[in-house]
């Protein structure tokens, strides 16, 4: 396995691919930055004096905040480094060459699928790390060691919400031969869950508890409950909501998946303004990285189990 | 002759309700070229995937030097090259690096590694060319590079799918020279498959013609013929510079021709028996002289008909 993942990481650093990703994200995250640290230097007079740094990442000028970028282009890079794992060995011939070595399957699609996650932890480790860089020389306050950890918390999320799409890349790399349906169908997945989500659930929301304008506070909240919880369907507003609390220490409720709204608990909170402690923040996502990493195992369990399977044929 | 470095057993495979291998079995013999042959579709290649494990069998078994292809694939695997139809390589990878790859994956040591992919360069002639990229060779070369591919391992067995297909004349029998070679000089058992009779016919010391998903005849291309004969009867042609009547007569009272067919100055002979050497001395008696002399013996490609005729009722 070891000679396969190095080979695929070598593969995605020497592609034209991985070039245009970092550099078109690297574009785009700098300038949101930068964006960034100009509104919080704007409103630095009344705004809250404690975790000022880590706003770098969540706070949107007139461009989307760090954050949205991540949740918007992560898809993107996921699914673009998995899509054509298998089928363009099939395609290329060489499937059948690399499979007649003495190695056990598994090792292929596992080896792949390792070194497009290092690729990718690789990538965003540097993207954030540029950001902080920028964001020290703008604001020129240094971030404080809870909020670096915060940050590290980001990282790992970013890095499985990015590896579930390169999952899902790989599992369509499995089932579909053709490369052009294998990059098609998760992108209309990423439009799906980006773009359609919030109306689906507006939709299945109005559907199951109907409200107007003299409906009661409570089937108001109700709705709103089902709206929010429909949304987390999409890993898309599973990441930006998870990830969103993890660096927005003043954030402090969450939509459970199960439906009941958690709130954070009144005893570690004796003042309802000061922020979310760390601890608070992480038992408030968990859910959230323990659904994200299913998600993940499911995708690249289901691309295991067909490759397993798979029998290679002649032609 | 050692034991056998193939054997197949009883093999069967059913593609969805199709049968496209049939009670196959066949022992390929240590050292030896075997010709695999049939028309396309009649079953080579999934035979050949089935002995390498990648493809299970329906049900019947492959042994690989007593290794079970199916439940043991690995240990076939490090002993086995195969040499893929339409091989493919990393195009944006170099000759050399691409080799590399399949020494890392059979976890040869770099150093001994660099010493074979060397060496395999050079016995295909690609040593010019190996840190060029792929993408540039040609396909005769690919197809070269696809044997150094094989040879990097030093397998036991060879397996190559239709090596000479969809390359010119020239680049065919460079590849069938170092097919030779490679089991003259290294040893190696060599199954080859191919629908192109001829082209084989060259090299194989022993071949099997499957059609349908059956295997219809094995043996020496000679021993195949005879049997042809056996059953058939033998055809000469001759072209004369004085045709008449008398010789004709005269032939046909040779003992074993069966008809003189006189055509043109041309005559068909029918025999059940080789009689060439009796013909042209009753030729030469008769005041004419033999211009032109052919005994159909049959080819390869006749025998393949002939076999793929039976196969096929249709």
């Amino acid at each position: 396995m070891r000679a396969v993942f190095w080979k695929e990481l070598a593969d995605y650093f020497g592609s034209w691919r991985f070039f245009i990703l970092i550099f078109l994200i690297c574009l785009v995250t700098l300038y949101a930055t930068w964006a960034a640290a100009e509104a919080i230097l704007d409103d630095v007079t009344d705004a809250p004096t404690e975790s000022v740094f880590i706003r770098i990442f969540t706070t949107g000028g007139t461009v989307p905040s760090f954050l949205e970028f991540i949740a918007f282009f992560g898809p993107f890079i996921g699914i673009l480094f998995g899509f054509d794992a298998i089928n363009s060995e099939r395609n290329r011939g060489t499937l059948s060459r690399l499979l007649s070595q003495p190695l056990f399957r598994d090792s292929v699609i596992n080896g792949k699928f390792l070194a497009g996650l290092s690729t990718i932890a690789i990538m965003l480790a540097a993207i954030i790390v540029s950001v902080c860089g920028l964001g020290l020389a703008t604001i020129g306050i240094s971030p404080s060691s809870e909020e670096i950890t915060r940050i590290l918390l980001f990282y790992i999320m970013s890095v499985l919400y990015v590896g579930f799409w390169l999952g899902l890349g790989i599992l369509f790399s499995v089932l579909f031969k053709r490369a052009i349906v294998s990059v098609l169908v998760p992108f209309g997945l990423w439009i799906l869950f980006v773009v359609f989500m919030t109306m689906i659930a507006g939709v299945v929301a109005d559907t199951m508890e109907p409200v107007d304008r003299y409906s009661e506070a409570e089937e108001v909240a109700h709705h709103e409950d089902i709206e929010d919880n429909t949304v987390l369907i999409s890993p898309v507003h599973l990441f930006k909501e998870a990830a969103g609390i993890v660096l927005d220490p003043e954030r402090r409720t969450v939509h459970g998946l199960t439906g009941a709204r958690m709130e954070v608990d009144q005893r570690y909170l004796p003042d309802l303004l000061s922020p979310v402690s760390l601890r608070q923040s992480v038992v408030l996502v968990w859910p959230h990285i323990i659904t994200l990493m299913g998600l993940t195992v499911i995708c690249f369990g289901i691309s295991y189990v067909r490759f397993m399977r798979e029998e290679i044929r002649s032609t | 002759m050692g034991q056998p470095v193939v054997e197949i057993a009883e093999l069967t495979k059913i593609y969805n309700g199709t049968t496209v291998v049939n009670k196959l079995t066949l022992q390929i013999e240590e050292g030896e070229i075997f010709g695999f042959l049939g028309p396309n579709g009649a079953g080579k290649t999934t035979t050949i995937l089935m002995l390498l494990g990648l493809t299970e069998p329906t049900y019947g078994e492959v042994r690989v030097k007593g290794f079970n292809s199916t439940r043991e694939p690995l240990h076939v695997k490090r002993m086995t090259g195969y040499l893929p139809e339409n091989v493919g390589f990393y195009d944006d990878l170099t000759a050399r690096e691409n080799l590399r790859y399949i020494t890392r994956l059979n976890r040869i040591p770099d150093k001994e590694a660099t010493e074979r992919i060397g060496r395999a360069l050079e016995s295909v002639g690609l040593s010019d060319v190996a840190e060029k990229d792929v993408s540039k060779f040609s396909k005769g070369m690919r197809q070269r590079l696809g044997i150094a591919d094989v040879l990097v391992k030093e397998p036991k067995l060879v397996i190559l799918d239709e090596p000479t297909s969809g390359i010119d004349p020239a680049g065919v029998n460079k590849i069938l020279d170092m097919i030779v070679d490679m089991s003259r000089k290294r040893g190696i058992t060599v199954l080859l498959s191919s629908h192109m009779l001829h082209q084989v016919q060259k090299v194989c010391d022993r071949v099997g013609i499957i059609v349908n998903g059956s295997l219809v005849a094995q043996g020496t291309i000679e021993g195949l013929g005879k049997e042809i004969i056996a059953q058939g009867e033998n055809l000469l042609e001759i072209q004369v510079d004085e045709l008449n009547s008398r010789l004709i007569d005269s032939l046909g009272s040779i003992t074993g021709v069966i008809t003189v067919e006189p055509s043109g100055d041309m005559l068909t002979i029918r025999s059940d028996r080789d009689v060439t050497a009796e013909v042209s001395r009753v030729i030469v008696r008769c005041g004419s002289l033999p211009l032109h002399m052919r005994s159909k013996d049959y080819a390869l490609e006749e025998i393949y008909m002939n076999y793929f005729q039976e196969g096929c009722p249709a």
